[in-house]
């Protein structure tokens, strides 16, 4: 016990584990040309109705597919499949947040090629999605404005780990006096320059400028128009 | 709460360390913990504690370097370090910062072991 302790230099990265993977499935979305986009809030802000109205207007023009993370419940995959986008469920069981691992089992069978836009909700919490990188191409963290405007000040480290702010249900802004400016100015304090998009997925407002910047960061054209095959699919239904 | 997974990749880490070097007990572990890892220092030594138990690392300590936040202004052209993590500005000249150079780190750099 009296002898002295030996020092060994060790320098390893302790998430090395998940960044590897973060890293092959960055690689693995650029090769197949998707653009991968991953959505980080907290619980309640509005996230699925979010993603549901923006895969049901994708959907027709986009190859648009969904991967949900939630500690239980297979609720919100079943509420993002009337989209008729393809969706799966990442149960996380106790866990508070995604690993690039659960991603890429997610990914199994899925055939990246098919793909444009591929969405990772994430488990809504602020804190712990800050730490892993899911090899998304960009990183939106959602506020509504029922949350109050501190927010950013409140988890400065996932605003600060995200590329694009979404400020949700803008339908319910007057009516909660929410302060648009100050919300605003907070977010560039703790991400400077990060940009700030504002709609209502119940209402629609906003969609529009939100849909004109997903298509600029989407590396393929749009699809046609929906072909004939698709529009007689109610119609086959009846019989 | 994610530090107990985190606490357990470095006791991993540290455990296939300490076994290169003929299992030998570990009596320390210096970690340095950005102000941006997104993980909580208090939560962690609480987690470390837990998942040592019954390793190579047992009763060993944590010993946790904090990095602050450093930024590159872009009007100085200089690194700076963030007065606090709710502004991301130049502490000299007042400039946003969006580039953040050092803070996110969360990484073992050394053991301690008993030969």
């Amino acid at each position: 016990m009296s002898n002295e302790p030996r020092l060994a230099e060790v320098r390893k990265n302790v998430l090395k584990q998940n960044d590897v993977v973060a890293r092959s499935l960055r690689e693995r979305f650029r090769a197949a040309g998707v653009l991968a986009i991953s959505l980080v809030s907290s619980p309640g802000s509005g996230k699925t109705a979010f993603l549901e109205k923006t895969l049901t207007l994708l959907h027709a023009r986009y190859r648009v597919a969904a991967l949900v993370g939630d500690l239980a419940t297979e609720n919100d995959a079943e509420r993002l499949a009337r989209s008729q986008a393809p969706v799966k469920q990442i149960l996380t069981g106790t866990m508070c947040h995604l690993e690039a691992a659960m991603v890429q089992n997610a990914l199994e069978g899925w055939d990246l090629n098919s793909l444009d836009l591929l969405f990772i909700e994430n488990v809504g919490n602020l804190v712990c999605p800050a730490s892993y990188d899911l090899g998304e191409d960009l990183r939106f963290v959602l506020i509504s404005v029922t949350e109050g405007e501190d927010k950013p000040l409140k988890y400065p480290t996932i605003f600060n780990s995200a590329d694009v702010a979404i400020i949700t249900k803008s339908d319910l802004a007057a009516a909660v006096e929410f302060d648009e400016a100050l919300a605003r100015r907070n977010i560039q304090a703790v991400r400077p320059g990060m940009e700030i998009l504002k709609l209502s997925a119940k209402t629609g407002e906003g969609m529009s400028g939100f849909l004109q910047f997903l298509e600029s960061r989407i590396s393929r054209p749009p699809l046609p128009p929906r072909n004939k095959v698709t529009e007689i699919k109610p119609v086959a239904r009846l019989h | 709460m994610h530090e107990l997974s985190i606490a357990m990749s470095i006791v991993e880490i540290v455990q296939e360390e300490a076994e290169r070097h003929g299992s030998v007990q570990v009596q320390a572990v210096h970690l340095r913990l950005g102000q941006l890892s997104g993980v909580v220092k208090e939560a962690l030594l609480a987690s470390y504690e837990m998942a040592s138990e019954e390793t190579l690392l047992a009763g060993s300590k944590l010993l946790i370097e904090e990095i602050p936040v450093e930024v590159m202004c872009p009007q100085c052209k200089a690194p700076r370090v963030v007065r606090s993590i709710q502004w991301f500005c130049c502490p000299e000249c007042g400039a946003p910062t969006p580039t953040v150079l050092h803070g996110k780190e969360l990484e073992v750099v050394a053991l301690e072991l008993c030969e």
